[in-house]
């Protein structure tokens, strides 16, 4: 009893404290200019509150851990496989399920976007094990590639789409050769630099990037030169019009979530190939244990910079989605919050697992969005969801992971 | 097979090795026993060329392989053991014997596997299972087996007892016997258990502070009363 009184004394000082430079002043307006007014009565419900939940989870933790959640079954091999193919064809049907309307199907394009930016970062964290912070620098510049590639030279989607896959890759390399060295903490720290490096980049060279005022106009992809576009191009059929169909703005929506599925289940059906190829098994064995692959004549430079180049070219990929999506583009779009998100995906998921990534999308991009009712409670129920998650599953969604490969039967 | 001259290495400016010889003929087990801190490992590490030798060199089977990659000499018929196993705990068994052959031509891998499988029968069992959920002693055989999976001509081995029940280091030096004497491979073994490794090794050679002290035949140096009282005795089953 003693004890849980002092821990949560202890817990309401500390949300005491924190709550006097957040809830315990306010700045006023008034005639003389701004002054500043003390709030002490917020103060002290912060801590009254924190010190009587600190109090009852004391109380019922006990209880709790008696009673305990029951423990998942780990699922079986083909149970996930089946859930792999049930989500995928309810992703195909989604835009013509009858309650999908333009907002669900923009709604589920963003989750895809962050699907695969998850999935992207899962061959560099979950896989190669190399903590990686900086991943949004990839993904801004596919993004930045493709609009400046399609204004510059009027290439369009398609022929940039690989050039952005392929100039991210580039830029992977480039950050990898400098941190071959490195691992876990100092890893994360350089390559938290580079992604702030490449969005400052992108803020100043004002002549190419446009700097803070980004990039407009951005030309949507059309589907084999049928434009989605009320009036097409000169030489060009819109898609409606080749069709037969009543010109409507939801087909573009509706085209758009298909290309980012698309692309999604492509790097989703790469990783799971490459897994089973000696690359993909080198990054696992990378991540386990460096030194066991030197002895085992694994060259762990190339390792390392495959997986930083592939993870990168899928950012590329979806950065260039994106940049097609909105039209227009800036460097606010490329801060270290996505970064930390994406990898929030990739860990909550349960690292290496790909159900598991699609499962954290949907908790930690589709969730707020749904949600835009709460207003300023959204990202507390963010925060706190992902805080249960980790109570209650330490190591992701879906941590198990499925072996390669096995004896006298299909991996 | 394996020539060591005039070896010197070490970490940064703490230098392990002082001008270190050894040479391994094939289809021989040669020990090599010393305390801890001797430079056991870092021998066996420079072999593998991390670090890398400050002065001397490292023939292999005639060629230089001193400033070669790790993974280049890895290729050219060595396989090594490392200290703590350091098996891949999240991968299954069968993984880690795979990528054991990550080199190797994958038409060999069957062949290999059921050869690997028959020394280690216990690893049979276990093949689906998580390399971190296996005993010690199975984690060492996983080590040995995952080295062998490259076909090697000269296997390095580093503390295969290390922290291992007396019984299962028995058996373990049982195999390596087996290994060299039914395939032919050169074994070069480092050890702290003298007794064992000595009784094993065609010759022996001792290290005190980063350089080889001693060397004759494994029964003489066990008889050796110098050998007898500094690592031995007491120790010793």
């Amino acid at each position: 009893m003693k004890r849980r009184l002092l821990d949560a004394t202890l817990a309401a000082l500390v949300a005491g404290l924190l709550a006097v430079p957040m809830l315990g002043f306010r700045l006023v307006d008034s005639a003389t200019g701004l002054s500043l007014s003390g709030r002490p009565e917020l103060v002290a419900w912060a801590a009254a509150l924190v010190f009587a939940g600190r109090l009852g989870l004391g109380f019922l933790r006990p209880a709790f851990a008696a009673l305990s959640l029951p423990a998942l079954p780990a699922p079986p091999g083909n149970l996930r496989s089946i859930a792999g193919w049930a989500l995928t064809l309810f992703a195909l049907v989604l835009p013509f399920l009858p309650f999908a309307d333009r907002n669900l199907v923009d709604k589920a394009t963003l989750v895809l976007i962050y699907v695969m930016l998850g999935w992207g970062l899962n061959i560099v964290v979950g896989l190669a094990g190399l903590l990686d912070l900086g991943f949004v620098a990839f993904y801004a510049v596919g993004a930045y590639s493709y609009a400046l590639l399609s204004q510059t030279f009027g290439l369009s989607f398609w022929v940039c789409l690989p050039l952005a896959g392929l100039l991210s890759a580039s830029f992977g390399i480039a950050l990898g050769f400098p941190v071959l060295r490195l691992r876990g903490d100092y890893l994360a720290i350089v390559t938290l630099g580079f992604g702030e490096i490449i969005r400052v980049i992108l803020q100043n060279w004002q002549n190419v990037t446009g700097g803070p005022n980004g990039i407009s106009g951005i030309e949507r992809p059309s589907l084999f030169g049928l434009s989605f576009k009320m009036v097409p191009p000169e030489g060009h059929q819109t898609f409606a019009g080749f069709f037969g169909l009543d010109f409507s703005a939801d087909h573009r929506v509706i085209f758009l979530y298909f290309l980012i599925l698309a692309l999604a289940l492509l790097t989703n059906l790469f990783t799971l190939r490459i897994r089973r190829l000696p690359i993909g098994r080198a990054w696992e064995a990378l991540r386990e244990d460096e030194i066991a692959c030197r002895s085992l004549g694994i060259n762990p430079t190339l390792v390392k910079l495959s997986a930083f180049a592939i993870g990168a070219m899928f950012a590329g990929f979806a950065g260039s989605f994106f940049a097609t999506r909105q039209g227009f583009i800036s460097p606010e779009s490329f801060t270290f919050i996505e970064s930390a998100v994406i990898l929030a995906i990739v860990v909550l998921g349960g690292m290496g697992s790909q159900i598991g990534i699609v499962l954290a999308a949907l908790l930690l991009i589709g969730l707020p969005e749904w949600f835009r009712e709460l207003q300023q409670f959204r990202m507390l129920a963010f925060g706190g969801a992902m805080v249960l998650i980790m109570l209650w599953k330490p190591s992701g969604l879906l941590s198990n992971r499925e072996p390669t490969i096995r004896l006298g039967g299909r991996a | 097979m394996l020539r060591v001259e005039g070896l010197h290495s070490g970490y940064g400016r703490i230098q392990a090795l002082h001008g270190v010889d050894i040479s391994v003929a094939e289809g021989e087990i040669v020990a090599l026993v010393g305390a801890n801190g001797a430079g056991k490992t870092t021998l066996l590490m420079t072999i593998c060329g991390n670090p890398r030798a400050s002065a001397g060199r490292v023939l292999l089977g005639g060629e230089d392989i001193t400033t070669l990659p790790t993974h280049h000499i890895m290729r050219r018929g060595l396989a090594h053991s490392p200290e703590g196993r350091r098996i891949f705990a999240r991968m299954s068994v069968l993984e880690n014997l795979q990528m054991g052959a990550a080199l190797g031509d994958p038409a060999h891998f069957a062949g290999d596997l059921d050869k690997v499988l028959e020394l280690f029968p216990r690893l049979k069992e276990r093949l689906a299972q998580r390399g971190g959920t296996l005993s010690g002693g199975e984690q060492q055989m996983l080590a040995i087996g995952r080295a062998l999976m490259s076909r090697p001509k000269v296997l390095l081995l580093d503390e295969p007892s290390l922290g291992l029940a007396p019984l299962v280091v028995r058996q373990i030096f049982e195999i390596v016997a087996a290994i060299n004497r039914d395939q032919g491979v050169t074994v070069f073994l480092v050890e702290q258990n003298a007794f064992h490794a000595l009784k094993l090794a065609h010759r022996g050679y001792v290290m005190v502070n980063g350089r080889v002290t001693m060397t004759g035949s494994g029964a003489d140096l066990l008889a050796n009363p110098e050998i007898r009282a500094q690592y031995l005795d007491g120790g010793a089953p």
